[in-house]
Order: C-alpha cells, then structure tokens, then sequence
C-alpha cells in the first residue's frame, strides 16, 4: 500500500539530521500559523496562488529563490564546519551524512535558487521593459512556477522523510544507480529535477514566445534593453537544452525503477553517455544564469553612470556568441575521461573562444563607467565588485580550459574555488543588483541604501576569504567532496574558508535587516515617480507598482533607451487622448492543483506507491483536458475603470512634484 | 634524464615558475604552499602541466590587470560627489576601443589556443613516454575503497601501495571493478577517470625518490575520504628487492582471494600478494563487457560471471 515507505524512514539516524527535520517542520507549521492567524487564506489563494499575473508570480518566484537560499546556504556552512575540523578524525558528520549535505547544497542552489531567482527576474522586468501587458502565455507561467516549486518541495521533505541523494550535484551513474545506491536519495533528486526541469523548459517556451512576438509597436530587436536580449538568449538555451536534462534523468530513474541498462556498469549500459548528456545541459546552463545576471549589471552600469551604454551593439553580440558557443563546450567538464587528444584540444579551444566575448562585455560596463557620473547605489556596488571579483573566476575557467592544466586541477578545491568565483559574483551578485534596482518598481519604495552597503561589503569581503583559500589548496592537492582529511597543512585554509563562511552569514542577515528597515520605513522613501533612478527602458514607465495591465496604452517606441527619449521629448507623464477595454487573463487554480499533483507524483513514484503515482498522474491529465476545453478565461478592464487608475497616478505625481518644488 | 622527455621544461624551475615562486614566497612563506604537490613537482609531467597552468596565467593576468586597474580608477574618478571625470553622458561608442577589446583577448586565446593544441598532444596520458629504458608496466583496478597494483612482468600485487623505480617510466592501464573513480598522484602528474569494463592509460615518472599521496579524485561513496595510497618511487636495486620481498609473500591472489579483496573496505592496509591469477585485469574488463573471458581456470571464471 505504502511501497517501501515505512517508519524507518523518519530521521531518527543523527541528531543533526532530527534538527533539519525538525527545524524544516516548524517553518512549515510557523507560515501556516501566522497565514491562519492573520485570516488571509482567502485573500492568498484569490490574489497569489492562483494569480497569473507575471509581476505577482515573478514575486513569487524570488521569495521561492530566498527560501531555498537559507537552506542552501545552512549546508554551506555545515560542510565549512565540517572540513575545519575534520582533520585526523570524522568531525561532527558522518560520511552519509555529509555526503547528503554536499549533493543537496549544489542541487538546492542551481536548480531552486538560481534558476526560480533568474525567472522571478524575468516574469518582473521583461514584459514591462518590452511595453507589453503580460507574457504571451499567462496560465503556462503559472504553471511553471508551481511545478519549480513542487520540486523544491521534493528537496526539502526529503530532510523529514527518507534521505536525499549522496551522488553530488550531477548524480554520475553508475555510483546513482540502483546496485550502488539502493535508498529513495537518489529518487528525491531524479524527482525533483525532472518535475522542476518541465517547469524550466515550459519558462523558456513562454519568454521566447512573449519576447519575439508582444514587444511594443517600435521596439525592433537592435532596440530592445540587454537584459531583454540576455533572457531572450538564456530562454533560447533553456528550451534547447532542458529537454537533454529531463531525458539523461529520465533514463537513469528508468535504470533505477526498471533495471533497464542506460548507465549501469555492464549489461550494455554506459556512465559515458550519462556524462554527455548532463554536461550538454549543464554547460550552457552556467550561462542560461549568468546571462541575464550580465543583462542585470548592463542596465544598473548605465542608469547609475548616467550615460548611454558603452558599445550597445558589441554587448549584443557577444551575448549571441556565448549563447551560442556555450552549447560546443560540455566536453570541458570530462576531459579526464580518456578522449583522444584531438577531441580534448578542440574542446579546450572552444571553451578559451567564449572568454573572447566576455572580456569584450566587461570593458564594455567600464568604458560605460568612463565618463559617466557614477552614483554608488546598492545596485553600482555589487556590479563595481562583480568586475573585480568575476576577473579572476574568469581566468581560472581559462586557466582549466587548457587539458593538460585540467589533468591536475579537475575535481580538486581549486575548481570547487573556480565555479563559486563565477556563480557567486556572476549570478547571484547580478540577481541581487537586480533586486536593489527593481525593488521599487514591485513594492513603491526603495531599499535602505546603508544596510544594502553593509550586505555588499560583508558579501565581497567574505566570498574572497571563504573561496581564496580553496584556489591554494588545489596546488596542495586537496579533492572536493572530503568528508575528513589527514594533511594537517590543509587545516588552516580551511579554518580561514569557514570564516569566510561566517561573514557571508553577516551579509545574508544584512540583507534580511535591510528588508526588515526598509519595509519599517517605506513611508519615507515612497516613490510615486515609479522612475526614482531616472531609469532609461520602459519598466520604469509604468507606476510602481503597476497597474494590473501595466501600461493603460502600449508606448511607441522611438529608439534603444524608450524612455528615456520620451522623458526627453516629454512624453512620459500625459494622459492618452482616449482610453480603451484591456483584456486581461482570469486567475486560475489549474496552475496550483497541476502542481499540487506533480509533488503527489514525485513523491509516489519515489516511494514505490504506483497506485497513488497513476491516480495522480491520470488527475494531471484530467485538468489539463478541462482546462484546455475552457473558453472563458479573460476578462475585460473597462475603459472607464482604466482612465480612473491613470488619472489617480497623475494626481498624485503633480502633488509630489509641486510639493517638492 | 635530459634525453627522458622533451615537454615544455623539465623539471625543476622554469621562466614562469621562478616568477611565481618569488611572488608566492612573498605572499606565503610558512603557509606550506611552496611545498603543495602541485608546486613543488616531482615529475616532469606534473611540473610540465603546471608550467602550462602558470603561462595561461601570466597571459591572462594581460586581461585582469587592466579590469582590475579600470575599474578602481574609473570607479574613483566618475564619482558622483567629488570625482574630477568629466561627464559625457552621450559618448557611447568608439570604434578604436571596440576594435581594441576585441583584438587584445582575441590575441590572447589564439595564443594559449596553440598551447592548448601542442600541449594536449604532448601530455595526452594515452601516449607512452620516450625513454632509453624500458618502462614500468603496471595495471590499476580501482575497488570500494581502495587500490590495487598488478605487475603483470614479475606476477605480484599490492594494494594501496605503489612502487617503482624512479627516472623510469611508469606505464599504467587503468580500470574500475566498482563505480567511476579517477587515479591521480598529484606530484607526479594529472589524473584520468578509472571505469568499469574499460581501459584508461596513464604515463608517470618521479625524476627523484620519495613517497607521494595519490587518491581517488571522483566521489565514490562512504569511504571515499580515506581511499588514498602511497606512490613510492625509489632505486633500481630497492625496486628489485621490493619485488623479491613480494615474491615471498604467503598471500596469493587468486579468484576466491580476489573477490574477498574487492568486496567493501574503508582505510584498507598496505597488503601484498604473490603468484597473481593470469590475465586478472582482463578478467575484471570481461565481467562487464561481452568479452570472452580470458582462461579457462576456476579463478579467472569466478571473476568473469561474478556479474552474471
């Protein structure tokens, strides 16, 4: 009835494991007490969970990626933990234990940081940015994020119920099959990627659609803002690649649950092609988060230089180029497999080719900066210590590009330091200027800019001293994934690391103050401009936040920058001669049950409960049918209604305006 | 030595590492960092893949020097309060710099493109070593979670502990009889994934005695922390009695003993084995593949069907 779910499965194996059980219970039982306290189910369920509105799932999106960032980052400081002392003796973790925490760290990080991170960005900005009312497909949006977090739900019950995967973040067979790893581990994480991954690809689908086809009347490509361009790239990558994930994953559960013979050591099956087959998503899915991040630092660089972007056209450019050559590289991740020196030398090649387009890109932020009067917003700091910190990430990835250099440094601590250096400073540096810059845009006021500051600095100064010490002991010849060690030489970087570990944990707490003193103070610093960076691309047209529609009319685009140049020709704040009907998506549950539905599917199919898996499964198919069978599912804005909105802003502006004057 | 191997530098100090070794010294004294394996090599191809690591650096250092330089003077003087830049808010292309930050790092990757290219072949692990003498044949089967060295030439084995003579080529070939496990000795040189049912190579040479750590780099489970070994190199004559000392040793390796060996182990002891069972490695190739079995004997069939 149960499959092989019994009690055994509760983690009654440690303490430290009870306390993640335990700690994860309680904030699900905390959210569920203060929604029902302060009685808004309803008003929850109504205006969020079943919104199809992009700025709201878009939201939604972010506060998933925060969630998930605390988890992932516990398990960061455990294993710091957990390697400062662990030399000459087993530490304070068991080998399963730690093994558990390192696999879940990396997977909670990729897939429910960064990637529900990347697409709360992208549901936010770029459907204002390209003067549009909502993505091209509202529902599938909605869908999307709610199958990404039935996934991250997979993740997380996996600490309370059964054990997660202990084969690392990429799960290489055959050690993540059946015969060498029989427990549900492996499951969680199969399940969880495969369910998080249709969402992924299902993303990528809706923002090539919205971005190709409902850009605002003008706005050619060569005039689009380069975050545009940068999501319009990563979707590309997402919806050619994703699918390369969903099937290398598929086939390994089907290994597992099937004893089929894909990746298995002998019987025909071959970990080789498991290794292509991740690595061909994987590769270009450094890019799909880092693109956009690069988009994210184009527009903070040029806002906050005040001045046009430096070499708009080359920045396009060299994104299309990494796009593309980020897709001819995967082969970089095994170079040690044993591949002839012809095909090594190739991939090392093409790997170096995409560090040309990308120091283009970097003199491009600084040539904007050359000239321009530059005002050190929250935003400017991440993007000035992304400069100087992804320089060096930059150089290692060349520096490991070269196969002979790769033989010595692959699966050591230098290229655990090399990925962070990129990802950390990369990314998640890009999505919190990200954050800083747009927040006002959501919400109507600003971040407090002296907290902002201090999480910066604890952020930069932290990541150098948790990740510096690991570039050193890769000449010591220390390997990732040590659970205990016995060179005492390596103790002190580790100790120096772990610190580093520590004043990142002062920057997370900085930034949770810098939303506790903002929110606390929002009165002070409203905007009623919803321009307050006099900001030069169409999301910072719409008020803030925006109207449901975003735009009462949809802007004419004149040029690269929008608005900026109706700005100049004063265009920006007039009233439309007439106002018109906008039709807007209904709000649908289909998007939560669907998947509500997927984690009962994940979870069944984990603990062997076919029936439950195919009764869910068959409930899956069933609101997909009614819902495709609807025909009412817009509804009209009246213009009435419309010119009432619109005329309130304006109001509003005028007094600010003269109140100031 | 000299004639050994013509790859890049030899051993020892070149250009580039003497540079690196002044601005370590600086920076690191007492740290241990000038005694990493990675930086105080013991082979020529180690210290060959090291000197091509430290070129591509001061190659790039061309590209992060400026960035960095840039970006904090930029930074400083475009300030918005008080920075003397003055400000050009519609400057936004120039051709002479956009060719510029094209050529330079295009200059860059085309030359460390020929590096990577001539390299590549030079070092490639699947290419034996020229050498005035003959190379040490040694075959590597990865276990859960431990080592084992077969030396077909002189019909012994040892686990966790491998010998040879030093300034002597150390020719391996390399399999799994578990999961994926990569083989490296960091002095010595770079590593290469050991799987099951297949064969990987790997060229070594210690150009002086001593007794390097080499581990298994590729995560393979509980025991994986503690899945290291020594790799001793050492005389022509101490090699020999090494060998004439397992030759005596009670312990014989055959199919029953193997399997005994390879089941689960973590920390497992230094252990030597006389009178190894003929064709062992490619008993253990054949029980994954379709491969006939190698021999006829008891032995070498337990090992083969032990998958069937």
């Amino acid at each position: 009835m149960l499959g092989r779910l019994t009690v055994d499965a509760l983690p009654l194996y440690s303490w430290v494991a009870m306390g993640g059980a335990a700690v994860t219970i309680l904030g699900g039982v905390a959210v569920f007490l203060l929604v029902t306290w302060l009685g808004k189910w309803r008003y929850l369920w109504t205006e969020w969970l079943t919104s199809v509105d992009h700025k709201r799932i878009g939201l939604m999106y972010i506060i998933l990626a925060v969630v998930m960032l605390l988890r992932g980052f516990v398990d960061a400081l455990m294993i710091r933990a957990q390697q400062a002392f662990a030399v000459n003796n087993e530490g304070y973790l068991p080998a399963d234990h730690f093994d558990q925490i390192f696999s879940s760290h990396g997977t909670i990080m990729i897939f429910f940081v960064a990637m529900p991170f990347l697409a709360g960005l992208m549901n936010v900005i770029v459907p204002q940015q390209i003067g549009a009312r909502d993505v091209a497909f509202p529902f599938l949006n909605s869908l999307s994020f709610w199958l990404t977090t039935s996934g991250a739900g997979l993740v997380l019950i996996s600490l309370v119920i059964g054990k997660f995967s202990t084969a690392g973040w990429t799960g290489y067979p055959p050690y993540s099959g059946i015969e060498y790893n029989p427990g549900v581990g492996v499951d969680y994480w199969i399940w969880a990627l495969l369910i998080s991954g249709v969402g992924s690809t299902l993303t990528g689908i809706n923002f090539i659609v919205t971005i190709l086809k409902n850009r605002a009347p003008g706005m050619k490509l060569m005039r689009m803002p380069l975050f545009t361009w940068t999501s319009l790239c990563s979707s590309i990558l997402i919806a050619a690649t994703f699918p390369a994930l969903t099937v290398a994953v598929g086939l390994l559960s089907l290994d597992r649950i099937f004893g089929m013979h894909f990746f298995t050591n002998g019987d025909g099956g071959n970990m080789m092609n498991f290794a292509n087959l991740i690595w061909i998503w994987g590769h270009p899915e450094v890019y799909i988060l880092v693109l956009p991040a690069f988009g994210i630092f184009s527009e903070v660089v040029a806002t906050f230089s005040r001045k046009a972007l430096f070499g708009y056209k080359s920045l396009v450019y060299a994104t299309a180029c990494i796009a593309i050559l980020s897709a001819t590289v995967w082969l970089h991740h095994f170079f040690t497999m044993g591949s002839s020196a012809n095909v090594n030398a190739f991939f090392g090649m093409a790997t170096m080719i995409i560090a040309i387009p990308t120091g283009v890109k970097i003199f491009d932020w600084l040539f904007t900066m050359y000239g321009g009067k530059i005002r050190f917003h929250t935003s400017m700091m991440f993007t000035v210590g992304f400069l100087i910190s992804f320089a060096i990430g930059g150089m290692t990835g060349v520096l490991l590009a070269l196969p002979p250099a790769d033989y010595l440094m692959h699966n050591s601590s230098f290229l655990v330091a090399h990925f962070h250096n990129v990802i950390i400073p990369g990314v998640l540096f890009g999505y919190f200027a990200g954050v800083q810059y747009w927040f006002p845009k959501v919400f109507g006021f600003t971040l407090d800019e002296k907290w902002g500051a201090r999480a910066f600095w604890l952020w930069l100064i932290g990541f150098w001293i948790a990740f510096m010490p690991l570039y050193a002991l890769g000449f010591l010849g220390m390997t990732r994934r040590m659970e205990h060690y016995d060179n005492p030489e390596w103790q002190p970087y580790l100790i120096v690391a772990a610190l580093g570990a520590v004043i990142i944990l002062g920057g997370v707490f900085c930034n949770l103050m810098q939303l506790v003193v903002s929110f606390r103070n929002r009165k002070e610093t409203e905007d009623v401009t919803g321009d307050p960076w006099d900001g030069r691309t169409l999301e910072w047209a719409t008020s803030s936040p925006p109207a449901p529609y975003n735009f009462a009319v949809i802007p004419e685009v004149k040029g690269l920058d929008a608005f900026y140049i109706m700005k100049e020709e004063g265009a920006a704040y007039t009233l439309p001669d007439h106002f018109e009907d906008i039709e807007m998506p209904n709000n649908t549950s289909f998007g939560v049950i669907i998947g509500g539905l997927s984690f009962v599917i994940g979870f069944a199919m984990i603990w062997y409960i076919w029936w439950l898996a195919i009764s869910a499964f068959i409930g899956v198919l069933c609101c997909v049918i009614i819902r495709s069978s609807m025909d009412d599912t817009d509804h009209i804005i009246p213009a009435a209604d419309v010119e009432k909105l619109e005329r309130a802003r304006l109001a509003t502006l005028s007094q600010s305006i003269s109140g100031k004057g | 030595m000299g004639a050994l191997l013509k790859i890049g530098t030899r051993s020892g100090k070149s250009g580039y590492s003497v540079l690196f070794l002044v601005l370590l010294t600086t920076l690191l004294t007492g740290c241990g960092l000038l005694e990493g394996p990675l930086i105080d090599t013991k082979g020529p191809i180690a210290t060959a893949e090291r000197d091509l690591l430290f070129a591509a650096f001061c190659m790039m250092l061309i590209v992060v020097i400026p960035v960095f330089a840039m970006t904090i003077f930029f930074s400083w003087r475009y300030r918005e309060n008080g920075g003397k830049g003055k400000h050009r808010p519609t400057w936004a292309s120039s051709s002479l710099i956009e060719t510029i930050v094209w050529l330079v790092p295009i200059a860059i990757i085309v030359t460390l493109s020929y590096l990577a290219w001539t390299y590549t072949y030079k070092l490639d692990p699947f290419r034996s070593l020229k050498s005035d003498v003959p190379a040490i044949n040694v075959q590597v089967i990865a276990q859960d979670w431990k080592w084992l060295f077969i030396y077909p030439d002189y019909n012994i084995a040892s686990v966790n502990e491998l010998a040879f003579p030093s300034n002597r080529p150390l020719s391996l070939e390399i399999t799994s009889d578990t999961v994926m496990n990569s083989f490296m000795v960091p002095a010595l040189g770079g590593q290469i994934y050991a799987m099951a049912g297949m064969t990987t190579r790997l060229q070594l040479l210690a150009d002086e005695n001593g007794s390097f750590t080499g581990r298994n780099t590729q995560y393979s489970g509980d025991g994986f922390s503690d899945q290291d070994f020594q790799a001793v190199a050492m005389t022509e004559q101490d090699f020999d009695s090494w060998v004439a000392a397992r030759k005596q040793s009670t312990e014989q390796l055959d199919g029953a003993r193997y399997l005994k060996l390879a089941a689960k182990s973590v920390a497992h002891p230094v252990e030597y084995f006389s009178n190894v069972v003929p064709n062992l490695f490619k008993g253990i190739i054949a029980k994954y593949t379709s491969r006939a079995c190698p021999g006829d004997s008891d032995s070498i069939q337990m090992i083969c069907r032990e998958n069937q």
